[in-house]
């Protein structure tokens, strides 16, 4: 049986920089996922999971061992996503420019999103999700995410975000109804 | 039991729910039918998935984060001390520049290619969520204004933050509109445009004269009723199902 993640940051503090590698084999795939449907990009997931790591390794000696490790971590994966997302949209309200399809550059600011190709139902609707993901503002988008992807309570929500838990429910409140006004009229005449 | 509003209901699908609202659910089937609908679209998100990393992910991860470590544990403060040099930062930020251009100019190229995928009555329904919510954030600042009843004088620094940032999002849109043929729209969120402007650019700290004569310019041009109608239209055509009856503007 291999190293508890305990033991491994023992190991850590202690000076042991590979023992760092337990953390990585056992959490990155989780932290991967988080970071995709954060972002809606495989490359920006992938710099993610490596600023992640990077931070949680710099920051080791603060984890006070009350929560898992991997919520910890993933608080920090939020936290790196959300700054990303954010300096994104910066980003895309000062570069956006309307050119001669101005209409398809308009929407570029909400649909940075993959191809769900694995999406069984119709196309319409298959084509929606990543923008509709993408309309909502980054705080909204990492507490919808943290809620409905990796069933993070309010209140955890709320420390990942240290924000109030009332304003965390807030935010996965209003990310539902943005979803829900883009996505409903789909659904209803679909069969998810 | 009241019938339970729509926080109620994102509580209760998430098991987060008040102590009294599944059993509600099983005897009043208005709030069952509005906790279906909204369990539809929940659960059409779930079918969105991550892609799986491929074999060997987390030894690529473990390489790319092993010398970074080092560096990281044993001289980023030296590091930053020899960064810290007026010779290193003029080439740091000149390195930096480059590098935010390249990855600009690759997000563009990308967005562009993913947008042309989708269809156009995909396209016009974001664009209307999307600005039907500019112009609630957009309401919700200039009835801040209308309605603070301060005598004295006013700080609306945050008012104009949060001006300043719906001002190039309103411009985008206020053009989509306008090479849509929406001229209803788009000379809404002309004027918008000019209302939002002259609030970022006011003095943050205002005298009971200087506020009364924004907030007078904004109720004499009836601009918080040209914003709802338009918000109003804007959720109608949203209610519309996905076809191509709807395409036809914005």
């Amino acid at each position: 049986m291999g190293q508890s993640d305990a033991e491994a940051i023992a190991q850590i503090r202690a000076g042991n920089a590979d023992a760092f590698r337990v953390l990585v084999e056992r959490h990155s795939r989780s932290v991967f996922r988080l970071a995709f449907r954060m972002t809606g990009n495989q490359q920006d997931a992938e710099d993610l999971v490596q600023e992640t790591y990077l931070r949680a390794y710099r920051q080791i000696r603060k984890y006070d061992g009350r929560a898992a490790f991997g919520t910890w971590l993933y608080r920090i994966a939020a936290n790196c996503s959300l700054d990303l997302i954010r300096a994104r949209k910066r980003r895309q309200e000062q570069q956006t420019p309307v050119d001669d399809d101005g209409q398809e550059v308009a929407a570029a600011a909400a649909s940075d999103a993959p191809t769900p190709d694995r999406l069984a139902f119709s196309v319409e609707l298959q084509q929606l999700l990543g923008p509709a993901l993408n309309l909502l503002s980054p705080t909204e988008r990492t507490a919808f995410v943290l809620r409905h992807y990796e069933g993070m309570c309010i209140e955890d929500i709320g420390q990942a975000l240290g924000v109030q838990a009332g304003a965390a429910k807030h935010s996965v409140f209003r990310a539902v109804q943005k979803l829900r006004r883009v996505l409903e009229p789909a659904v209803s005449t679909g069969r998810p | 039991m009241k019938h339970l509003n729509e926080e109620d209901l994102v509580l209760h699908y998430y098991g987060e729910g008040a102590a009294g609202a599944g059993e509600h659910l099983e005897t009043c089937d208005a709030c069952r039918a509005s906790f279906e609908s909204l369990a539809r679209v929940l659960r059409a998100m779930d079918r969105l998935d991550a892609p799986e990393p491929l074999e060997g992910y987390e030894g690529r991860v473990w390489n790319r984060l092993r010398p970074e470590l080092k560096n990281s544990r044993e001289h980023w403060w030296n590091h930053l001390a020899l960064w810290l040099t007026p010779r290193h930062l003029g080439g740091a930020a000149a390195m930096a520049a480059l590098l935010v251009a390249a990855f600009l100019a690759g997000r563009v190229s990308q967005q562009r290619q993913q947008v042309a995928g989708l269809s156009g009555p995909v396209r016009e329904r974001i664009m209307l969520v999307a600005v039907g919510e500019h112009l609630e954030r957009s309401q919700m600042i200039l009835v801040e204004l209308i309605n603070n009843a301060s005598a004295g004088p006013v700080d609306i620094t945050e008012e104009q933050e949060r001006a300043r940032d719906l001002v190039d999002e309103n411009r985008l849109y206020r053009q989509v509109a306008l090479k849509s043929g929406d001229t209803g729209v788009s000379s809404v969120l002309d004027e918008l445009e000019r209302t939002l402007l002259e609030v970022a650019h006011s003095p943050s700290k205002l005298d009971s004269v200087e506020f009364a004569r924004i907030r007078e310019r904004i109720e004499a041009e009836g601009i918080l009723f040209k914003i709802r109608v338009v918000g109003s239209n804007l959720r109608e055509r949203e209610r519309s199902p996905l076809g191509p009856q709807v395409g036809k503007a914005l």
